[in-house]
């Protein structure tokens, strides 16, 4: 599939958004982090600002932007409406959370109810984002099992990263959101390697054969139906080089969960200016982790369309 | 994982409701019915027209030809109606020839240009006038005009496409495959296809074979390459090119071995048991020994005695030895066709290797054939009439029919190759039976048509007309067109003993020959609707050198050239005068039958177009612009007594009007009654309303012969009769097909010096050769002076099936579906070369060299690469972008084929044709590939300087919406 | 919403006969040409005569080689493919907005382009290429099996038909209920064992392909032998030609 910009930075921002909101939350609600009023502010700011450039960009690659409201009307089938729906709905709560936090500097009783709620519906926006690739049969390396933890889980990660960089700003540190961070890199690196696993050892039942219903040993194409690249080969007829999608992972494997994750190890044994710095390139080493490994989420997904171009599988 | 349908809910069809689909939308105000030209099938077409645009073209479901269906290209007409490339002008040029350079005059100006140097040239030398036409569907009138005029120098493309197919069929059963017969595609059982990626009868072929297909009749395609139509045979022979005639021969042998004949079919209706005169050394050795009333003898079994041919009382012989009357002897021609095809040489074993086929496979066809030929022949309960007056009760078929075009037609043995495949049909028994091949209306013609070339050196003369057509068939070496000093009367040298028998003359030598000077210098050029400055010429580039070439005057070598085409072709450029004719939708036409027919073979047709939208540019039809010429010429038949012209209501006045002989004109239906009051139903005096009542008809004519008429129609008395009193054929006594050809005999005898017209001793042995009274397979000639182990690669080209020639590109839809060709390599020849898919490789000829990007297949001769046909462009013709794929990645083959034989041995070149018919030698090509280095990859190689644009050619959109304006939107729908 | 109806009254599709596709892009063509001014105009192209044109196209012909092991002649087949109909659609309950449905009447899949929102993702749910997006007017596009024929009361019966199948030179598509199993085409299904594109993937492709019938390269296929006999030369050169021949 081709690896558009808008949808590798929809996804991998209010990912990190919707993960930073959810561990506000959860954490605001359990006291784990203080009510401070600007620490409040600056942690949602965050959050809800990640996630609104997200849904904003996410409306770029969009033929009628106005008319994106209609994408909220069919969420009893369709994924895409149950995210956008999902989207909205979160910001009640989250906004609720804002008011208790930034106004009356409280994040426990209903405030903390909003936050466990937000928490919840902001998983389940990512949920749903996930679900929209996971559903797509016609993309084997989206439609397996990995896909929904795999999102979940880096969506929780680079929101733990940037949690924790925000609370050692603020000198809020402490073990449990230390302890989070690293645990949630551990279980999402854990759970990437094993996609990367499954999708380098399974492939889809579609073959070019039955494509197009003609028994083959080989199946290759003579002519195509027109010279020019059309709408097809250009949006899902992307081929990354084996070499560099290779390339690619070691970038993704190191930017994204081994130098977050030994910064963060760093984090926890240390503090001061140090900590500060190690939380906050280990943050903007997961954007740049991220930003890759979504990349080569959609550039190595092959739809069965190709199969008809050349594919020998997808 | 596969998808679920959602569960649970409940199924509202809202969407549906909301959408509000207009399922009965209008098409428009009006619906027209005319004839499509986006080639030269000439399908029925219904045009629907809205607010004055083209909303749809679909087809004429009540049209003989296509019967409601449309190919791509047909498909596709509103964009080559609205093309960006239309000329708009007349134009006259004022830069460097190929620069493009015009500026536009009006049309009095531009008739005025051409009429003054037409007049001086016809004053002097009419033959200093070469008219020559390409995809012309106008011969009949274009062919008419040029013998007004005086000059032998006319001839359309049929030289350079597929004379071999139409000599070798007119010479052999009075038809031809080509468009002028058709498997008997609703009988047949077993169909062999020679050569085919589409042929002119684009439509019909699609739709037998879909015929074929559903009652599972077997088809073999015998072609190089498994594309297009080979690609639903049954079986693919993926032959060696050049080589068909002896596995055709090798199929004889087979079955003369076996005695698989149709002995009763041979002896009925071809001159099979005729005796031919066996006298070597004697002026009429391998003639056919006649009676006192030249009628050919034959041995009579029962009656043990020489008697006429036509006496049908007689058990003629088809072996033996039988004395004649002047005490020499004569054999039937059957038993020396037999002896020769029955020789070991001929042997599928012998010849397998040659062919690139395996001798089992060629043992087996040779079975299969007599198989369904003979164990499965049909009957037919229709009772008929012979020429002779016998009553036959039914029509025995043998349902093997055979179909070839130019894959055997574009090598220069093609004319024998096409003879061997006529005369195995013979043998099947299979010509005009049920389930056999069948010949279209007017054909089966006598054999060869009557009508001989003009242009003997006194029909020549200044300010006269020509006292016949330029193009005909000769029989006798008498016939040919030679000047006093042996030298050719025709520009393009047909109908010399350089190539005897090129009844449609030699296009591709017309350029060569006219800037040589050789053999005589002219003055005008007049082309029309020919491509010949790009893809149809052999040898495009030195052709584009020899159109710009000047003498030492500074003056051109061609010195004037004037051109009608409709669009911004690659030709344009290269003439001093443009006539723009208008689009097919815009004109009046006339598909007659004089000209290549539209008629099946149970049924005569013609058509006409007319006007269905009017042009919104200032051009003219070119019929009309040479029939306006013609007059302000003076020509005879154009012009009445007092000097006016005779038919001021331009083409469509003359179309209904013009009498070629009483009571022929160009169109057959809706004649008048003659004095008598008869109607016939073809002949009869002018309709001044003819046009009116084609109309009415949706542009067609349409003359169903009776199921007794429609099958043995060369031997058939009913069908006879009406041929007859259409003047196609002189007599109504039956046609005998020519198994054995006692005219290229009579050309051979020439050759071995007998008779007073004896070729000069340069083309002594060539005549000696190659004129066989029998089919005979020889190396193509270009092969026989090649190095092949230098060139081990046959080249050839393909039609694609939705482009035509060169004018596809200019058309929006088509152009996305191909815009660029590669070379097609078989992907075991090319890892021998360590070439893989898509790399960029040389392909080198004797002559020339190109740069083309391949790509790998299977399904192709190994020794063959291919391409699609004039896939490729000159930058900035068309009207397309200067770095138009067609340009930058498409390209022609043509660059490296040659026009010129190599040089003989004492420096002699011929022209790189058939020695027999002049057909151009399009497959004989030769070449080596090498793979090119990485940085030469990314454009083909030659590229030419772009050309300028006219000025005013129609804007071109960066992005087409058409249609939009046609949406409609159901009342109450949203819009 | 953009469920599936569970059932559809008809299921109206197309049949392909691939044995019988010569690959001559007519449907292709007619298919732009009637639907640039139908129910989803313009079919709109993008650089039509520049470098890279790419246009709306709601039927595309392809041509594949097939290699099928050592003993077995290879095939050149060519394949045209358009929307399916698919019962299972995919293309329409992923979509976010309702442009696109599935009608119960016959189970023509069609886009609303009024409401379509041009997210493409119903172009990533169908396996089989057939949704078309036009870049210029921002919305998704498809095959509509010419519903603004086949009902279309100011055309005669025999034209209301899908364009692609009235136009096919070869006869080799076909339109039809093939929800009837007594429809012309469902016999055809049933006779040349016509199959759905990709079934793994649970779609259910209404329309339905006719595979290439088996090559026939040997005598018996049609009853004949394998070779001729020679008529035996001790009998004399053409000694089986007849003397009684009459003319
Ligand atoms: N769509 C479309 N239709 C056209 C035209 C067009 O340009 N486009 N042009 C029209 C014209 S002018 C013509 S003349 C006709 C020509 O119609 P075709 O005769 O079909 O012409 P080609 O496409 O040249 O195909 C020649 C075929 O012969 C095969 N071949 C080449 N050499 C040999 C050989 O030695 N033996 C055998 N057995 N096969 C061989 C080639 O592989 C190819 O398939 O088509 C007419 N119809
Ligand atoms: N390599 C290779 N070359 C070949 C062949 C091959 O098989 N291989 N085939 C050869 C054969 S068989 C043929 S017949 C030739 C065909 O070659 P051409 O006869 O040259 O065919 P086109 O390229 O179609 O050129 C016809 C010209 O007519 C113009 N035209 C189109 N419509 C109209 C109209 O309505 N009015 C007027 N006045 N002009 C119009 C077009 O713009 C174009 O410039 O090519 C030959 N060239
Ligand atoms: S075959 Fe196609 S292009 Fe040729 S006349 Fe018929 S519909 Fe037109
Ligand atoms: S029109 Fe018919 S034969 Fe031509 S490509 Fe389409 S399905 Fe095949
Ligand atoms: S073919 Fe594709 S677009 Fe058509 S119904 Fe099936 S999934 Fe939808
Ligand atoms: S592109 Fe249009 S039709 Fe397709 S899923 Fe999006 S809104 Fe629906
Ligand atoms: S049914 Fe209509 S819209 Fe669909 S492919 Fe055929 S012609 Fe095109
Ligand atoms: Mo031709």
């Amino acid at each position: 599939m081709h690896p558009a910009f808008s949808v590798i930075f929809f996804t991998t921002t209010s990912g990190a958004g919707y993960g930073l909101l959810a561990l506000l939350g959860i954490f605001g609600a359990a006291g784990i982090i203080p009510s401070e009023r600007w620490f409040g502010l600056t942690g949602l700011a965050v959050a809800l600002g990640f996630i609104g450039v997200g849904l904003l960009s996410s409306t770029f690659h969009l033929g009628h932007p106005e008319r994106a409201w209609r994408a909220l009307t069919q969420w009893r089938s369709s994924w895409l409406a149950r995210e956008g729906v999902l989207a909205v709905l979160t910001f009640i709560p989250a906004g609720l959370l804002a008011i208790g936090w930034v106004f009356f500097e409280t994040t426990s009783g209903f405030w903390g109810v909003m936050g466990i709620i937000a928490a919840i519906l902001a998983w389940l926006t990512v949920v749903a984002t996930s679900m929209i690739y996971r559903s797509l049969v016609t993309i084997f390396q989206w439609a397996n099992f990995w896909t929904l933890p795999g999102y979940l889980m880096l969506s929780i990660m680079t929101g733990a990263l940037m949690l924790g960089a925000i609370v050692m700003i603020f000198d809020h540190g402490n073990r449990v959101i230390q302890g989070t961070v690293i645990l949630s890199i551990a279980v999402a690196w854990v759970l990437k390697y094993v996609y990367w696993q499954y999708i380098a050892t399974h492939k889809s039942l579609a073959t070019p054969s039955s494509a197009i219903a003609v028994d083959g040993a080989k199946i290759t194409p003579l002519d195509p139906p027109h010279n020019s690249a059309n709408y097809l080969m250009k949006e899902m007829g992307y081929v990354v080089a084996r070499k560099h999608a290779e390339k690619l992972r070691a970038i993704s494997h190191i930017t994204l969960f081994a130098l977050p994750l030994v910064l963060s190890v760093g984090v926890y044994f240390t503090s001061g200016p140090v900590a500060i710095i190690a939380a906050v390139v280990a943050m903007l080493s997961s954007w740049l982790g991220v930003a890759v490994e979504r990349w080569l989420f959609f550039a190595e997904a092959k739809h069965t369309v190709t199969l008809y171009y050349g594919a020998q599988s997808v | 994982m596969t998808v679920e349908q959602t569960p649970g809910f409940k199924f509202r069809d809202a969407h549906a409701e909301e959408d509000n689909v207009d399922l009965s939308p209008s098409l428009g105000d009006e619906v027209k019915y005319t004839t499509c030209y986006m080639c030269a099938c000439r399908c029925g077409i219904r045009v629907y027209l809205k607010d004055g645009k083209v909303r749809y073209i679909q087809g004429n479901n009540n049209h003989p030809i296509n019967k409601g269906v449309l190919c791509g290209k047909g498909s596709s007409g509103i964009m080559q109606h609205y093309s960006p490339a239309r000329l708009s002008k007349p134009l006259k040029r004022v830069g460097e020839r190929g620069s493009g350079e015009f500026e536009e005059i009006e049309w009095e100006e531009a008739l005025e240009i051409a009429t003054s140097r037409l007049k001086k040239i016809r004053a002097e030398d009419p033959s200093k006038l070469a008219f020559f036409t390409g995809r012309d569907q106008s011969q009949a009138t274009t062919g008419w005009w040029a013998s007004m005029f005086g000059t032998p120098n006319y001839a359309a493309h049929g030289g350079f496409c597929s004379v071999n197919m139409a000599a070798a069929g007119l010479y052999t059963i009075g038809g031809a495959f080509w468009e002028f017969g058709e498997p008997d595609w609703g009988l047949t059982k077993y169909f062999m296809m020679f050569g085919m990626a589409e042929d002119h009868d684009s439509n019909p072929i699609k739709i037998g074979l879909g015929k074929l297909k559903k009652r599972g009749a077997k088809f073999i395609s015998v072609n190089p390459i498994r594309t297009g139509y080979s690609a639903i045979a049954d079986e693919w022979v993926g032959i060696r090119p050049g080589t068909d005639g002896l596995f055709i021969m090798a199929l004889m042998h087979e079955l003369l071995k076996a005695g698989k004949v149709d002995q009763q079919y041979l002896v009925r209706y071809t001159n099979a048991p005729w005796l031919v005169i066996q006298d070597q050394g004697a002026d009429d050795h391998g003639m056919f020994a006649r009676d006192e009333n030249g009628d050919p003898l034959v041995w009579s079994t029962k009656d043990e005695a020489l008697k006429p041919s036509t006496d049908i009382t007689t058990t003629p012989a088809l072996k033996g030895e039988y004395k004649l009357a002047d005490g020499r002897t004569a054999v039937p021609s059957f038993q020396i066709m037999a002896e020769r095809y029955l020789d070991e040489k001929y042997a599928p074993a012998a010849v397998a290797e040659t062919c690139g086929l395996k001798a089992d496979d060629i043992k087996r066809i040779a079975a299969e054939l007599a198989h369904v030929a003979f164990e499965e022949e049909i009957v037919l309960d229709i009772k008929w009439v012979d020429w002779a007056g016998r009553k036959q009760d039914r029509m025995i078929g043998r349902p093997v029919s055979f179909h070839a075009m130019r894959g055997i037609s574009a090598h220069s043995n093609g004319f024998h190759t096409c003879r061997a495949i006529h005369l195995l049909q013979m043998l099947l028994g299979s010509v005009e039976v049920p389930g056999g091949f069948r010949i279209k209306a007017p054909f089966p013609k006598p054999i060869p048509p009557t009508n001989k070339p003009t242009g003997k050196v006194d029909h020549i003369k200044p300010g006269t007309h020509l006292p016949g057509m330029a193009l005909g068939f000769p029989t006798e070496p008498a016939d040919l067109l030679l000047k006093e000093d042996g030298s050719a009367v025709r520009i393009d040298k047909a109908y010399t003993w350089e190539h005897p028998l090129a009844s449609h003359g030699l296009m591709h030598m017309v350029i060569h020959n006219a800037w040589k000077g050789d053999p005589y210098k002219i003055d005008t050029l007049l082309l029309f609707m020919a491509n010949m400055s790009w893809n149809s010429s052999m040898n495009t580039s030195k052709v584009i050198e020899m159109l710009t070439d000047k003498d030492e005057n500074g003056e051109y070598k061609i010195p004037n050239i004037i051109y009608s085409d409709a669009y911004y072709s690659e030709m344009v450029a290269y003439a001093d005068l443009i006539l723009p004719d208008t689009t097919y939708l815009e004109r009046f036409d006339c598909i007659s039958l004089l000209d290549r027919p539209i008629s099946s073979p149970h049924s005569a047709a013609d058509a006409i177009r007319y006007p269905i939208v009017e042009p919104d540019r200032d051009v003219r039809g070119f019929q009309g612009v040479l029939l306006d010429i013609g007059a302000r010429l003076g020509l005879p038949g154009l012009v009445n007594d007092d000097g006016s012209p005779k038919y001021p209501g331009g083409y469509p006045d003359y179309i209904a009007n013009h009498e070629r002989q009483p009571g022929v004109g160009l169109l057959a239906g809706w004649r008048l009654e003659d004095e008598d009051g008869d109607h016939m139903d073809c002949r009869g005096p002018a309709n001044p309303d003819q046009l009116e009542k084609y109309l009415e008809n949706q542009s067609f004519w349409h003359h169903e012969f009776l199921p007794e008429h429609t099958y043995y129609k060369m031997a058939n008395r009913g069908y006879l009769e009406w041929a007859h009193e259409l003047g196609c054929v002189v007599t109504k006594t039956q046609i005998v097909f020519h198994m054995y050809s006692e005219i290229l005999q009579s050309f051979k005898l020439a050759g071995e010096g007998h008779g007073a017209h004896q070729p000069p001793e340069k083309d002594r042995e060539r005549i000696k050769t190659y004129f066989d009274p029998l089919p005979i397979w020889y190396q193509p000639l270009e092969e026989t002076m090649t190095d092949l182990d230098e060139y081990p690669l046959h080249a050839l080209t393909q039609r694609p099936m939705h482009m035509y020639h060169s004018w596809g590109s200019q058309n929006a839809w088509l152009r996305q579906i191909t815009n660029m060709n590669y070379l097609y390599i078989n992907r075991e020849t090319a890892a021998k070369q360590g070439i893989v898919d898509e790399d960029w490789v040389w392909v080198i000829s004797p002559y020339n060299r190109i740069k083309v990007q391949v790509k790998l297949m299977d399904g192709v001769n190994p020794n063959t690469v291919w391409t699609w046909n004039a896939i490729g462009k000159r930058s900035g013709a068309w009207n397309l972008d200067k770095d138009a794929p067609e340009s930058k990645k498409g390209f022609l083959l043509n660059h490296v084929i040659s026009e010129l034989l190599p040089p003989r041995g004492d420096g002699y070149r011929y022209s790189n044709s058939d020695p027999i018919t002049g057909q151009a030698a399009w497959f004989d090509l030769r070449v080596k590939i090498e793979k090119a280095s990485p940085d030469e990859a990314g454009e083909t190689f030659p590229q030419f300087k772009a050309t300028k644009k006219p000025p005013h050619m129609p804007k071109k959109p960066k992005i087409l919406r058409y249609g939009a304006e046609f949406k409609t939107h159901k009342k109450g729908g949203k819009k | 919403m953009t469920s599936l109806p569970h059932a559809t009254n008809k299921k109206l599709g197309l049949v392909i006969d691939l044995d019988t596709c010569v690959g001559c892009h007519a449907c292709a063509t007619n298919c732009k040409q009637w639907n640039t001014g139908g129910h989803m105009a313009p079919l709109t192209d993008k650089n039509p005569y520049a470098k890279d044109p790419d246009g709306v196209w709601f039927n595309r012909v392809h041509s594949f080689e097939v290699k099928r092991g050592k003993t077995n002649p290879g095939l050149t087949v060519n394949f045209p493919r358009s929307c399916l109909h698919c019962e299972n659609a995919a293309c329409v309950t992923v979509c976010p907005t309702g442009a696109s449905y599935k009608r119960v009447e016959d189970g023509i899949v069609l886009v609303n382009t009024n409401k379509c929102i041009g997210c493409k993702l119903c172009s990533w749910a169908c396996p089989y290429g057939a949704r078309e997006y036009d870049e210029d007017e921002g919305v998704m596009k498809k095959c509509t099996l010419c519903i603004d024929r086949i009902y279309n009361e100011t055309l005669d019966p025999e034209d209301r038909k899908p364009a692609c199948v009235l136009t096919c030179p070869a006869g080799a598509r076909h339109f039809g209920d093939l929800a009837d199993p007594d429809s012309d085409v469902s016999k055809l299904v049933a006779n040349r064992a016509g199959r759905p594109l990709m079934p793994e993937l649970g779609y259910k492709p209404t329309n339905s392909y006719l595979p290439p019938r088996a090559r026939r390269v040997d005598g018996n296929d049609i009853g004949a032998e394998n070779k001729l006999e020679a008529v035996s030369p001790r009998r004399g050169f053409l000694s089986w030609v007849d003397n009684m021949l009459s003319r």
